[in-house]
């Protein structure tokens, strides 16, 4: 290539400027103000967050709500279907306080006398319209509806989510086994924090022999299925609430132990550790300023992910007859009592059943995108 | 290698012992006995049948009969079910448990697997979404609620399937969808991970400039790199399947290990719970060998890190 003359005077000096290259144009952010940046833009993870929050809300405030006790007996006004002022009027809604069915039989005389004697063996507060009257061959086919409410005499009591087998407020119950399922997760979730904060944090920290030993127990731990533990420990403790998060955090804590060692072994030989650790820093200073902040978002993640793990194996328990004894109520109980009369009475599993699902779904999301808010690089 | 399987085999045994040695103590610490019922036996009788259950020894005596005992395979006699052994039971109800096991296992692993490859494939489309959402749901929602709700809509409201018990192919199809929602959601999740990472990667790239098609750059190049490190997740879901199984069982009456136990917890029949608690560990423990040992032959690079150990 041949070399081309330039003019001179095409060319023009730069002119100096102040060196703005290195200027920092926005404010700088702290680790929790980044994730909080983060975690605002994730909608599932907001709905999720809110969704505890009224749930929280209501298992605390919501057997306030009216003035049934959770273990208010009353066998006059048992198995009442839920019924919930304003909306009982309003047909597809199922909140009217009567009982529905469709009555099959040869004539229509037939069909009525089986909806009459299925109900109460009187017409009063059967309502029944005629479907078919069989005349064209087919069988007749009646719907009737019961409004047990006036039937029992309880025309002025509204029970929102019916009421159970023992006439006790559904109402007040659900959000009472809420409240106790709540407590349990919570407070075995942060046993487990405490344990395996602990129990990980001085196993990496200390390292050689102690981390040896600490990891052999783990190793033979960790192959004890916690279902196994869980049981067996129900079994001589007797199920109550304290019980049961005791068997829950028996081996509840491994995973965090685990996680957290494997954190504090990559953090504590890094550059601003030892710069620390020259510069003359107690062990107790290292671990409260540099190691702790660096593990927090780990910490809060894994107990968000406990706490819905601690909610179903609670439940579970219940399920399989190892749950809290009556009148006291978790959700899991109900759950279990429900399923009992789940054929006559879907109201008394639907509900409770319906609230442990958003708990879990809504516990799973917040984890999930307080995982991504902390660590973008842990995004899936 | 050698040295690394005999080493964790080594801790296998020492789990298996103090899982046998816990359960052991603990029921002896319950209230309860195979005389409970009967309080109106003579002194001679309840000689007799302790005799029989071993019950007379002191007990570091049964202790070590218990373990020789559990060496040959034998875990004791049932104190409800006539005399019989719990291995014998145990062995009988184990075929509607494998069988559920299985085919919950098979079903999830393929649907959710596929799940999983479309939701990668079309990311971050509605496709992606409902696959995602799906996934939590069947990762949150109990196994028995949501068997406990099919059974009741599609049992008993739509009367399609039927509503209980082991009586042919039809009666296992609730069971197994019901069962098998934890490992679709694990799959599905995984497997859209795992997909995005491998078709971003470098080689995908190559082979589509090669003119590969589309279906052989899914399932030749993408796939198959993809599923390398499915083992992980092998273990959370035999675990799920173990105990989703005892629920599930006692929902849809199946007789199977998991419904035996639950009726064992339920009248206090300690040798059968001590059966099923060993066997439950030992497949624990032997699925974390197994996937361990998979994990280190599949990916060369796990293999030496934990050979330097």
């Amino acid at each position: 290539m041949a070399n081309k003359d330039y003019d001179k005077d095409l060319f023009v000096p730069l002119e100096r400027e102040d060196d703005t290259s290195e200027k920092i144009s926005r404010p700088s952010l702290t680790f929790w103000q980044d994730s909080w940046m983060r975690l605002k833009k994730n909608t599932g993870a907001l709905i999720g967050a809110w969704v505890l929050i009224i749930i929280t809300f209501m298992a605390l405030a919501g057997p306030f709500f009216n003035d049934y006790g959770f273990d208010e007996q009353n066998l006059i006004r048992s198995k009442l279907p839920p019924k919930v002022q304003g909306l009982e009027n309003i047909d597809w809604l199922p909140f009217q306080g009567t009982m529905h069915r469709t009555f099959e039989a040869e004539t229509l005389e037939d069909a009525k006398e089986d909806a009459i004697n299925r109900f109460k063996r009187d017409e009063e507060n059967i309502e029944m319209t005629v479907v078919d009257d069989g005349s064209n061959g087919g069988p007749a086919i009646v719907d009737a509806e019961f409004d047990v409410y006036a039937n029992q005499g309880f025309e002025d009591e509204y029970f929102w989510f019916g009421t159970d087998t023992l006439g006790r407020d559904q109402w007040t119950r659900v959000w009472k086994g809420t409240q106790i399922s709540l407590y349990i997760a919570v407070l075995a979730a942060f046993i487990d924090m405490v344990i395996g904060v602990a129990y990980g944090g001085i196993s990496a920290y200390y390292g050689g022999r102690v981390d040896d030993y600490m990891q052999r127990i783990i190793e033979i731990l960790i192959g004890i299925p916690n279902l196994v533990v869980v049981i067996l420990m129900i079994l001589i403790l007797s199920p109550g609430i304290l019980s049961i998060t005791i068997a829950l955090t028996i081996t509840g804590w491994i995973p965090m132990a685990r996680i957290i060692r494997g954190q504090v072994l990559k953090l504590k030989n890094q550059e601003f550790v030892l710069a620390s650790r020259t510069l003359g820093a107690s062990d107790s200073r290292i671990i409260m300023k540099q190691l702790v902040p660096n593990v927090t978002g780990l910490i809060v993640i894994n107990t968000m992910f406990t706490i819905p793990g601690a909610i179903f194996f609670e439940a579970f328990l219940s399920f399989i007859g190892l749950g809290l004894q009556p009148p006291v109520a978790s959700l899991g109980t109900l759950i279990d009592e429900g399923f009992q009369s789940l054929q006559t009475f879907p109201y008394l599993m639907i509900y409770p059943a319906i609230i442990i699902s958003l708990i879990m779904i809504a516990f799973n999301i917040v984890a999930d995108g307080l995982r991504d808010a902390f660590d973008p690089k842990m995004r899936e | 290698m050698a040295r690394y399987i005999f080493q964790r085999i080594v801790y296998m045994f020492i789990t298996m012992l103090l899982i046998a040695t816990f359960s052991f103590f603990l029921m002896k610490l319950l209230p309860g006995s195979p005389l409970m019922m009967e309080d109106k036996l003579t002194e001679e009788q309840a000689v007799i049948i302790k005799e029989k259950y071993g019950l007379n020894d002191p007990v570091p005596v049964q202790y070590v009969n218990y373990l020789a005992n559990l060496a040959q395979g034998d875990l004791g006699i049932s104190f409800q079910q006539d005399n019989r052994g719990v291995t014998k039971i145990l062995i009988e109800r184990a075929g509607p448990s494998i069988q559920l096991g299985a085919q919950a296992l098979i079903f999830g692993l393929a649907f959710g697997l596929l799940l999983g490859i479309f939701a990668a494939l079309y990311h971050n489309s509605p496709i992606d979404y409902g696959s995602t959402f799906l996934a939590v749901i069947g990762k949150s929602i109990p196994s028995f609620v949501f068997a406990g709700l099919l059974q009741y809509y599609i049992g008993v409201k739509l009367g399609w399937l039927p509503v209980a018990f082991w009586e042919g192919f039809e009666y296992t199809i609730m069971p197994t969808i019901a069962l098998a929602m934890f490992p679709i959601a694990i799959a599905a999740r995984f497997m859209r991970t795992e997909m995005l990472e491998v078709l971003g990667s470098d080689f995908i790239t190559t082979a589509r400039a090669k003119g590969v098609n589309r279906l052989g750059v899914l399932f030749k190049h993408g796939l198959r790199n993809a599923l390398i490190p499915l083992v992980t997740i092998i273990g959370p879901m035999a675990i799920a399947l173990l105990t989703g199984n005892l629920v599930i069982e006692n929902i849809f009456a199946i007789p199977g290990i998991g419904d035996t136990f639950v009726q064992a917890v339920m009248t206090n029949d300690f040798p059968i719970i001590m059966g099923f608690t060993l066997i439950t560990g030992f497949l624990f423990i032997f699925i974390i060998l197994i996937v361990d040992l998979l994990y280190g032959v599949i990916d060369p690079r796990i293999r030496l890190a934990g050979g330097e150990k």
